[in-house]
């Protein structure tokens, strides 16, 4: 038997235990087991009272393990740890039976549940005395941060922090700053320009002095732990020397190759081969676009270097390989639209005139392949009636079952939109439900209505060129039940868009897999906690802003934007920060370098040393998972607070009552 | 002893997911079957086989182990080593005649406590059903010396014996 003293302090918690749990009894039963010296029960042990009634005997009558069987360890773990530490105990040698969440409140057998506390007190105890003393892990933090996207989120974390005084690196994919919100046109429900209030602060950005901008950029590499990552970004060659260059243009101009623009104007609009993203495109660099070069793939042409007045065109340019060092990084790598094509019942890419709204985004934007006519497919004709279909690829469990939340609002947007430039044109709303929800959103929702803008709801089966009434021939008929008015209704229009929904991005798990974090079954990352930090990941270090997490509006995504840097501050102005001692750990006299481990971590924190024919756990980066200690097949890896034995004693406690030994006991 | 068999079920809860389904069963009142006894890991890889066997030798009906659904992982993919294991393990298992439902490997996310609590009751009926596993009494008594040592692992003198003949 150990010589360990534990202390046992059972929780009322009100009736909430001791209405289900005989408190008193299980008190006074463990304090008959070996090792407990002493054992109480208590009417709220979390209360300033309990914790002194703990630290007073851990001083008086010496215990060197505490107990306390109250709520979760979620809940309280914390704080009957400092209770302990006030004492002069390590707080790790303190152990929590959760008697509430787990047996009280889950069942109102009196005899089970004081059965079943008796169990997981008997198993706390046996367990604590296996424990050992542990010491937080101390990390320092680089001030560096990695913002990745150059999204209106990215853009914000990115600010913040610069305006904070730290320095940041933001990696953006294309070729400008900028995200889906520079493709919109105005905004709901102010209906502001977007561009008006994004590029502004796409010039900070460029001009900030913390700011490295790294744009056509992407993350190779991630390495290392909170505090200190070491990363990898590949600057992908735009074949322009961006010191050289002046963002005159002029190489666009003369380029004479014209290639269909399929990211920022949604296949609508033309670009040249040598081109900018978008006239206010931040950085001002051009790049040129390989696959549709002439010089590049016919090896003639350079008509970009000729003209340029700079000497900036670098056909030789390669992709250039970049290190530096962080301390924490913001993923702000946004959403993908939802592709339409995959519901071919609404004919997107089969009938000409359906479009997507991020397509009539770029319609109705002054910038835009039309100046901002709204016109159909053949580029002259306007339209004079319009259908827009909701929940297109959401709140559909044939696709995504969540609601992507920002189409209801868009969709008004646009009925708006085609009253305010086509007076006279009929528009149609085929939706589930309007969720207008945000700030000002249920007012604008009204303020559509007033416009005669018509709402029919319903989910539209159809969208067809097969005329079958009369008035229908050389239209698009919308085919959709009217639940309202219990009718099948079909409506001939000229232009039908697809409200089309948000997506996790095609390479999300790509990229959790790089950064070491996790995706839900949508693709998204998934948030410590979904309601109380939604801006940070369970890898220390990693955070995550916007719609990569979720669908979200603009308001929502800049304030996640904020919320990841004003983390990210908190933790740079502190320096160090201190980290659970939870790790594993190798025995190098245990350790037969059979390697089994080294593929176990998810984190690649394990190094084989090929000299020494061992492996080794790299502290810092470990998350305490346990999967290589119980994968090791020479028990030489321990892992701190869930050791082998603990876990062990653990079980034996929990089955205290029906032991082969205490069912000999009894029958003897 | 009470007239029905009341079976006893050890629960390995991973941390992140279904410890705090549990939690969340608690506190949203989900009354469910008071046979599980659950224990903490950090994660379902971390519950080795010989946890499972020692929990049957020292006197469970059986035992659930449960983690995050798959892509879900609080540790990337730390529910797919254990699912591995469990399915190695289960093989196992039945060369010990030990029945299906006794041991169970389900997925329960943060928010699903009524998934966790319906896991539960469900093999508590199942168990139920089967009876007593007395695991103890069956394998290890008989034959000579314990297959399986006090700390779960196999014993240096069964190694010894089935090298022997071997």
């Amino acid at each position: 038997m150990s010589e360990e003293r534990v202390g046992v302090y059972v929780c009322h918690c009100g009736s909430n235990i001791a209405g289900t749990v005989a408190v008193d009894e299980v008190a006074r039963w463990i304090g008959s087991q070996p090792n407990v010296v002493v054992a109480r029960d208590y009417k709220f042990m979390c209360s300033s009272l309990g914790q002194e009634l703990i630290e007073q005997d851990i001083k008086e009558q010496k215990l060197s393990r505490v107990v306390v069987a109250a709520c979760s360890p979620h809940m309280h773990e914390k704080t009957f740890r400092s209770a302990c530490q006030r004492a002069g105990l390590n707080p790790f040698l303190f152990e929590m039976a959760n008697i509430r969440e787990l047996d009280s409140w889950a069942t109102d057998d009196k005899e089970a549940a004081t059965q079943k506390a008796k169990a997981m007190v008997k198993a706390a105890v046996e367990r604590v005395v296996h424990h050992q003393p542990l010491e937080l892990i101390p990390v320092n933090i680089n001030p560096n941060t990695l913002v990745v996207g150059g999204g209106v989120a990215g853009i914000t974390a990115a600010l913040e922090l610069a305006e904070a005084g730290y320095h940041v690196y933001l990696v953006e994919r294309e070729s400008s700053i900028g995200g889906h919100m520079a493709q919109l046109d105005k905004t709901f429900p102010t209906l502001d320009c977007s561009a008006c209030i994004l590029t502004p602060k796409m010039v900070d950005v460029a001009q900030h002095p913390n700011i490295t901008l790294l744009s056509y950029s992407e993350v190779e590499a991630v390495d290392g732990y909170l505090g200190n990552f070491t990363i990898t970004v590949r600057k992908k060659a735009r074949h322009v020397i961006e010191e050289k260059c002046t963002g005159c243009g002029i190489c666009t101009e003369k380029c004479p190759k014209r290639v269909i623009d399929e990211v920022f104007e949604a296949g609508l609009g033309y670009r040249k081969a040598i081109y900018r993203l978008f006239p206010q495109a931040v950085p001002k660099y051009p790049v040129i676009d390989m696959q549709n070069c002439i010089y590049f793939q016919r090896g003639k042409c350079k008509a970009c270097q000729i003209f340029c007045p700079t000497g900036a065109i670098d056909f030789d340019q390669q992709d250039e390989l970049i290190k530096f060092e962080v301390g924490n990084i913001i993923l702000a790598t946004g959403y993908d639209p939802f592709d339409a094509r995959r519901i071919s019942q609404y004919g997107y890419g089969r009938l000409a005139n359906v479009f997507t709204s991020l397509e009539f985004e770029r319609l109705v934007n002054a910038a835009g392949p039309t100046g901002g006519k709204i016109v159909l497919r053949d580029g002259v004709t306007q339209p004079q009636s319009v259908a827009i279909i909701h929940c297109v690829g959401s709140r559909d469990r044939n696709y995504n079952e969540y609601c992507s939340r920002v189409c209801c609002m868009y969709s008004l947007k646009f009925a708006h939109l085609v009253h305010e430039r086509l007076p006279g044109a009929e528009v149609y709303n085929f939706y589930i439900d309007v969720r207008a929800s945000g700030k000002r959103y249920e007012e604008f929702y009204h303020r559509i209505l007033s416009e005669g803008t018509h709402f029919i709801r319903g989910r539209a089966a159809e969208v067809t060129d097969a005329a079958r009434l009369p008035g229908e021939e050389g239209k698009l008929i919308v085919q959709a039940e009217d639940t309202l008015t219990g009718r099948q209704r079909r409506v001939p229009v000229d232009m039908v868009i697809l409200s089309i929904g948000l997506e996790a991005r095609h390479d999300a798990k790509e990229v959790a897999q790089k950064f070491g974090l996790g995706c839900d079954f949508n693709g998204f990352f998934i948030e410590r906690h979904p309601k109380l930090d939604p801006v940070t990941t369970m890898t220390e270090g990693i955070l995550i802003a916007g719609a990569c997490q979720g669908p979200m509006d603009i308001p929502e995504t800049v304030a996640q934007g904020a919320a990841a840097a004003a983390r990210v501050a908190g933790l740079i102005s502190r320096g160090t920060v201190w980290m659970e001692p939870v790790r594993a750990h190798i025995n190098p006299d245990l350790c037969s370098g059979c390697r089994i481990c080294n593929t176990m971590c998810p984190y690649n924190a394990i190094v084989f040393h090929a000299d020494k024919g061992i492996s080794e756990v790299i502290t810092a980066l470990c998350q305490g998972c346990g999967a290589c200690v119980a994968a090791c097949p020479s028990a030489a890896i321990t892992g701190a607070h869930f050791t082998d034995q603990q876990i062990m004693s653990q079980i034996d406690g929990m089955l205290w009552d029906v032991k082969p030994q205490a069912k000999a006991e009894v029958a003897s | 002893m009470s007239e029905t068999f009341e079976p006893v079920i050890v629960g390995f809860l991973c941390n992140w997911c279904s410890y705090r389904a549990a939690d969340l069963a608690g506190t949203a009142r989900i009354h469910y079957a008071p046979n599980m006894r659950p224990i903490r890991v950090m994660c379902s890889a971390r519950v080795e086989p010989q946890f499972v066997l020692k929990a049957l030798r020292e006197g469970a009906d059986g035992v659930l182990i449960a983690g995050c659904h798959p892509g879900e992982c609080h540790y990337v993919e730390g529910n797919v080593k254990a699912l591995r294991r469990y399915v190695l393990l289960k093989r196992m298992l039945r060369q010990f005649g030990i029945e299906e439902e006794r041991v169970q490997l389900v997925w329960a996310a943060a928010s699903e406590g009524t998934v966790l609590a319906e896991a539960v009751d469900r093999m508590t009926e199942q168990i139920r059903a089967l009876g007593p596993l007395r695991w103890y009494d069956s394998v290890v008594v008989p034959a000579s010396g314990s297959l399986i040592g006090d700390d779960g692992r196999e014993s240096a003198a069964t190694r010894t014996r089935t090298a022997k003949e071997k």
